[in-house]
């Protein structure tokens, strides 16, 4: 018995070595990056983990925040942010509705060519989407980047909110048909707020996709005044090319949202990335 | 009241007609309103460009002034005969296989680790090991840019520490050792992604199931290999699917560290598509490139689909 105890707890000891060990090497890059950030450059390359000596360096922090250019960067990509959330949610809970409640000819062959959308890589089709951007005349027009993203998000929330309606009884429709709810009503009043979780577990998704897309607003947008966050860093990044300490602090300042927003939806990222999608 | 029955009849069933004619307009008008929006975003901003791209890939065509130089299926050639091309492939190849066996079985064990081995503190390291997925694309590289820095990055500053004798190497600069630097970063950052997946899965088996194999005297890997990895399957067949089109897809990480370089030695098809097709306006030969890439991942998904992936779903919409 003592040596089975022994032999568990010699076990569980190595599991934990295995974890820490791993949280140091994923979690290394991050923590040097932010206490790079509010150190002098020269610091940071010299000793990666060491602490200021000369002072925290708010100035890294304080250039970047008091660039009217950061906060346009900030502003486009929360317009697009926002703009591509509301328009694939609104969008994507009407064609599941129909795909999951109302039965019409040719239904299956729509929700077909809708699941196409899910069985390629969207950034294939980059070059072709370009193309059609163009031919629009919606080059250097946010709604460039807007539309395409709305359409490559669409197939995969349409599933994972099939996959919620479907579950929604219908015994509860018919009940609402009988106390003269029209089809609509049902929808609006009754279905979606019964949905609300899987409405949010989508937006979660687009929020942290549209947020960070890059090639799409690259090829569009070549107005800098339009540009989002993500190419925003870019160009810093060529700009301070060897001011390593002040790139760490511009990637601070995006890293937090991100963990702050990871925080707060963490529930919903997972079942949006697994509710909809698995049967078990 | 004979009378009376013919006359109400007649009456009845012109209301009731009426009334399905209503509601047919109704639910004809409801699909058009609910469908039509969002299948048009569809077809515009997605399919038809693809569609159109078909006709475009048979011309030279740089962007400008109508299609008139045909070429027939020269820039289908043309590109499959390309090195560039097929280096680009290959890489992309390479990096699903290092994906498929080397990211997902850590994140299965990492998953099996945590969701059964009732440690205290799991959902810390659940959270930290997740953390990298919502970094956006640009932050992942950067921050890695630096970590392969050849003077003063982290990596050669902290590996001769560990190792003796370690020699400062140029990550991203050595054609041999580029790819898996990329890869190095691209694991980082998935890897917790496919983790949290399993993990889901893993939730949803029944403990008695497994318990029940050990009371039947089941050893522990016995119960793994038996019960718990069957169950999870399906979990399993969708990570894979996830994971290859996930490696097709891979450009910003590899755009900001290397642009494909050195030498090409980093290029995939995304960063090949970007230089070759767009940034040089060969919007024909991009196009054709486009449409090969096309057919490989529709071939792929639908086989995958239609020979794995097909029990896992539920019935299909008809």
């Amino acid at each position: 018995m003592a040596a089975r105890q022994l032999q568990s707890s010699f076990l569980t000891a190595l599991k934990y070595i295995v974890l820490i060990a791993l949280c140091l090497i994923v979690m290394g890059p991050v923590v040097t990056a932010i206490l790079g950030s509010i150190r002098t450059n020269g610091e940071f390359l010299s000793a990666p983990f060491g602490l200021p000596q000369n002072g925290i360096q708010w100035a890294n922090y304080i250039d970047i925040l008091l660039n009217p250019t950061f906060w346009n960067f900030m502003k486009n990509s929360f317009t697009i942010t926002v703009t591509v959330t509301a328009l694939n949610v609104s969008l994507a809970s009407l064609l599941a509705f129909v795909f999951t409640r109302i039965e019409f000819r040719g239904r299956g062959l729509l929700f077909n060519i809708l699941s196409l959308g899910l069985l390629f890589p969207i950034v294939i089709a980059f070059l072709p989407i370009f193309i059609q951007v163009r031919q629009l005349g919606l080059l250097n027009n946010p709604f460039g980047v807007i539309l395409p993203l709305v359409a490559g998000g669409l197939p995969g929330s349409v599933v994972i909110l099939r996959g919620f309606f479907i579950q929604i009884p219908n015994e509860l429709e018919d009940a609402s048909y009988i106390d003269g709810c029209t089809t609509f009503d049902f929808f609006i009043h009754i279905l979606l707020p019964l949905a609300r979780p899987a409405l949010t577990a989508v937006a979660v998704l687009q929020v942290i996709a549209s947020w960070n897309e890059f090639f799409l607003p690259l090829l569009v947008l070549n107005d800098e005044k339009l540009w989002p966050l993500p190419l925003g860093m870019q160009q810093f990044q060529g700009q301070y090319s060897t001011d390593w300490s002040r790139i760490m602090a511009y990637v601070t300042l995006l890293i937090i949202p991100a963990v702050l927003f990871y925080l707060v939806a963490e529930r919903y990222i997972v079942t949006g990335l697994t509710g909809g999608e698995l049967k078990g | 009241m004979a009378a009376i029955r013919t006359r109400v009849l007649p009456r009845h069933q012109y209301q009731a007609s009426r009334d399905k004619q209503r509601r047919d307009l109704d639910k004809a008008l409801l699909i058009t309103l609910f469908v039509l929006p969002g299948m048009v975003v569809f077809l515009m901003f997605l399919l038809i460009p693809i569609v159109q791209s078909m006709p475009m890939s048979l011309f030279k065509w740089n962007g400008f002034g109508p299609l008139k130089d045909f070429v027939g299926l020269d820039n289908y050639t043309s590109a499959l005969s390309n090195k560039i091309f097929q280096a680009a492939l290959g890489h992309s190849f390479t990096l699903m296989l290092l994906s498929l066996t080397v990211q997902l079985p850590l994140a299965l064990a990492l998953a099996l680790l945590l969701a059964r081995g009732n440690l205290p503190g799991r959902s810390l390291f659940r959270g930290l090991f997740f953390v990298p997925f919502v970094f956006s694309e640009i932050i992942s590289a950067i921050i890695w840019l630096y970590v392969f820095k050849p003077d003063n990055g982290l990596l050669n500053l902290v590996l001769p520490v560990v190792i003796p004798g370690f020699k400062p190497v140029a990550w991203l600069g050595d054609r041999n050792l580029v790819l898996y630097a990329i890869f190095a970063v691209i694991t980082w950052k998935y890897f917790g992604f496919h983790m949290i997946l399993y993990m889901a899965g893993l939730q949803s088996i029944p403990k008695d199931l497994e318990e029940a194999a050990r009371v039947d005297g089941a050893n522990e890997r016995n119960v793994l290999r038996y019960v718990t990895l069957p169950m999870l399957g399906n979990t399993i067949r969708l990570s894979v699917f996830l994971s290859v089109l996930g490696s097709f897809q891979q450009f910003v990480i590899i755009w900001i560290a290397t642009e494909g370089g050195p030498v090409n030695s980093s290029e995939v098809l995304a960063t090949y598509l970007y230089k070759f097709g767009i940034i040089r306006f060969n919007l024909g030969y991009g196009s054709a490139v486009a449409i090969i890439l096309f057919a490989i991942t529709l071939v792929f998904s639908l086989g995958y689909q239609r020979m794995i992936l097909r029990r896992d779903y539920g019935p299909e919409v008809r």
